[in-house]
């Protein structure tokens, strides 16, 4: 009975804590076409969001749109306001290094820089800090700590981070973002080029993280999004059409489309 | 919610098909049982009862059959929403109709317990309550193969008659008794018939709660417990 | 004649027509280089490295020939190698979308195909008449601007081949656009960019035309660039057309060493091929 209680009291928890990022009247359009509509959602902070849908529902457009990536390409652009802790990231002066530091992300294909390891991890440290060689040690054993990676590189940190396989270049990749203290971390589809097993791992990683951090994921896998997330926001066709609870949204979708993708019935 | 086009996998909803087709002939089968054993009490047919009584291993496979689809559907096709719900409302009406067979077993048994002739003035009160609860089996489930929760909820109501029922039946049974002490056997034998039957309707409204919640995702909040 | 093998038949005559039309282009490039190593051999000699092109007559060797080659050769490197990537950067990195970089890329391609020998022509024009004499320098010029098209060419394609994906990873760590294209893009894609240099020198090292209208020649040492300039191409061009036999020894152990030289660029093209591919 008590557990019963502790249960509903962290679910309750989730929704009245003020949500880490609010995403509110977010229009996107590639040159002519509009790829979101007037989406409105709240991702709430230390919680995994999963954003699911079919293929071209938005799911990456509106994840690209947190960090504003979609920047380097010159017809896309984005209109509305997505608040992060209170400022508004869209505003054209938003300082976009101060953003890209606290918002992180992983991309679907592994991606690590060609160089060793050790580099690759403190990448972006030595832009950000002036650190000393031994703290620039810690903080990379840290961020592979973190990734869950340090155990199997710690001793072979200069070798190529292209020798590593698959599961382990994209932990790779996750702790590089973690290097630079993020506080949001954003992952468009992180295991999906990857064997069961690394899947697994990441998201015994990912749930690891969510305590300390804001997690926002991309699948097209629902049992992943059932296994990791507490807060499933379902897209179609540039529209929100659902958010909730990842026990309500599974168990009980309150709109119909929801439920037909849910169970697989596409019409 | 309406029930959209099927799912993409069309196994999926063969299977689905299946586990329901199984749950309706369960129901038949426990349906047919209750009238049976009622008309087997009022005749004194007690070859008939053996056989009835005989009959409920097939139910009992019935159920065995059904557990073993939920759990290679819920492992193979990892239902989500409605399609969980279902599968988890088929195992559990599996369990409560296997039980309501039982019951009715019960009742078959206890035709021998009757003397073979002479009038039992309180006998003819049962056969009306048996068709009640036997109504309410077939409509219970009826519900759940159209996922109907109205129809669920009415049947929860009816179950108040069933149990109005027994109350009168007991209050008769206990006059006949007492007027003479020979009448105390076949009192005690039709009033353990009348509790089988009084628990049938209760199991009936168990079904009924569970077909509302596989429908809506809701429990059924009405005071028929 | 059953289908089958009317089908096999056809093969067969097909495979032998392919057959015979590489043996056709390998005969020739047989017959080339056999006759450059057998000529060019029998005057390859140590007095090849270190005497000066002789007077018709007298023997000597190519000393002065190389190293003006070399200079010119080096120099041109030194000038078109750094124009060449940045222009190849801008067109990958920045130019995707603009139409000033689509014309950049068309000229580019222009100049690529251009005749050499207007090249020459064009660096006379600007170089040598107003110097009033021939350089080495004007004939590094005219080799650079013929390495030019080539390294930017390969410099876009190198760059484009690197994934998206990693381009938006650095960018998605923060840095900005040119540490980005420094740090992340340039290591990704340099095996690339290398191999584009390399064939561009190989390229520029037997470019014989514009070096005539440039630097032209010199029969002695000399090693000012503001100046004529031996060079190989043209001492072979010139020995060849004498009637000394002195010189045409000279002149086919200078196209071997030429030939092995771009054989050797060509090889080291495929060392660092092989190794980008990794």
């Amino acid at each position: 009975m008590i557990d019963l209680m502790d249960r509903r009291a962290d679910e309750s928890a989730l929704a009245v804590s003020p949500p880490k990022i609010e995403v509110r009247g977010l229009d996107f359009f590639y040159g002519k076409v509009q790829a979101l509509k007037a989406v409105d959602l709240a991702v709430p902070a230390n919680a995994v969001t999963a954003i699911i849908g079919p293929s071209g529902c938005g799911k990456s457009t509106l994840l690209r749109t947190i960090n504003r990536i979609y920047e380097i390409y010159p017809d896309q652009r984005a209109a509305g306001e997505i608040v992060v802790d209170g400022a508004n990231v869209l505003k054209p002066r938003f300082p976009l290094s101060a953003l890209r530091r606290s918002v992180g992300m992983v991309f679907q294909k592994p991606t690590p820089f060609a160089t060793s390891i050790r580099k690759n991890v403190a990448f972006a440290l030595s832009y950000y800090e002036r650190l000393s060689k031994a703290e620039l040690a810690d903080r990379v054993e840290d961020a592979l700590r973190q990734a869950a990676l340090w155990d199997e590189v710690a001793d072979k940190l200069d070798a190529s981070a292209l020798s590593l396989s698959g599961g382990q270049q994209q932990r790779l990749c996750i702790a590089r973002t973690l290097a630079v203290r993020p506080e949001i971390i954003l992952l468009d589809e992180p295991t999906s080029a990857l064997d069961p097993i690394s899947t697994a791992r990441i998201e015994e990683l990912i749930d690891e993280l969510r305590q300390r951090f804001t997690i926002v994921i991309v699948t097209h896998n629902m049992q992943q999004a059932a296994r990791v997330s507490q807060r499933t926001a379902f897209f179609h066709l540039g529209e929100l059409i659902e958010v909730g609870d990842t026990s309500q949204i599974f168990t009980n979708p309150h709109v119909q489309r929801t439920q037909d993708y849910i169970t697989g019935r596409y019409g | 919610m309406q029930k959209t086009p099927g799912h993409t996998l069309k196994a999926f909803d063969q299977d689905m098909a299946e586990l329901r087709g199984l749950i309706a002939d369960m129901g038949a089968f426990a349906e047919a049982a209750i009238e049976e054993a009622m008309r087997c009490l009022v005749e004194r047919d007690v070859d008939a009862a053996a056989a009835l009584v005989e009959a409920d291993d097939q139910l009992d496979e019935l159920e065995a059959e059904a557990e073993r689809r939920v759990v290679e559907l819920i492992a193979l096709r990892a239902p989500m929403a409605d399609d969980l719900r279902d599968a988890i409302a088929a195992l559990k009406i599996a369990g409560v109709v296997e039980r309501i067979g039982d019951y009715a077993k019960n009742i078959a048994r206890r035709v021998r317990r009757l003397p073979k002739k002479g009038e039992i003035e309180p006998l003819s009160l049962l056969p009306e309550m048996a068709r009640i609860a036997s109504g309410m089996v077939r409509d219970v489930l009826a519900a759940f193969a159209a996922r109907d929760p109205q129809a669920a909820e009415a049947v929860c109501r009816r179950d108040d008659a069933v149990d109005d029922f027994y109350e009168s039946i007991l209050r008769t049974l206990l006059t006949y008794m007492m007027e003479s002490p020979q009448n105390i056997g076949p009192s005690t034998t039709l009033l353990f018939v009348a509790k089988n039957l009084e628990r049938i309707g209760d199991h009936a409204t168990n079904i009924a709660e569970m077909v509302f919640y596989a429908a809506t995702g809701e429990r059924l909040t009405d005071g028929a417990d | 004649m059953t289908v089958l093998f009317r089908r096999r038949l056809a093969d067969f005559v097909a495979l032998l027509f392919a057959g015979a039309a590489t043996l056709f282009g390998l005969t020739w490039l047989v017959w080339i280089l056999w006759t450059t190593v057998s000529h060019g051999a029998a005057a390859l000699s140590p007095a090849l490295f270190t005497e000066m092109t002789p007077p018709p007559g007298a023997s000597g060797g190519l000393l002065n020939a190389f190293y003006g080659s070399a200079v010119m050769v080096a120099l041109a490197v030194l000038i078109g190698t750094p124009v060449g990537i940045a222009a190849g950067t801008y067109l990958a990195e920045h130019g995707r979308h603009s139409r000033l970089a689509a014309a950049v890329g068309f000229i580019n391609d222009v100049l690529l195909s251009a005749p050499s020998i207007v090249i020459g022509l064009f660096v006379y024009e600007l170089v040598v008449r107003p110097m009033g004499h021939f350089s080495g320098l004007a004939g590094a010029l005219a080799l650079a601007v013929i390495l030019l098209p080539i390294v930017v060419r390969t410099t876009d394609e190198a760059l484009r081949l690197v994934p998206n994906p990693m381009r938006e990873a650095a960018f998605a760590l923060g840095l900005p656009a040119w540490r980005v294209t420094s740090r992340v893009i340039y290591k990704a894609a340099l095996s690339g960019i290398v191999t584009g240099i390399l064939l561009g020198l190989a390229r520029i090292a037997g470019e014989t035309a514009p070096l005539l209208f440039t630097a032209l020649n010199n029969q002695f040492w000399s090693a000012d660039i503001t100046g004529p300039l031996a060079n190989v191409p043209v001492v072979i061009f010139q020995y060849a057309m004498s009637p000394y036999d002195e010189w045409h020894a000279l002149a086919w152990a200078g196209a071997l060493a030429l030939t092995l030289f771009v054989l050797g660029l060509n090889l080291a093209v495929r060392f660092f091929a092989r190794k980008g591919s990794k």
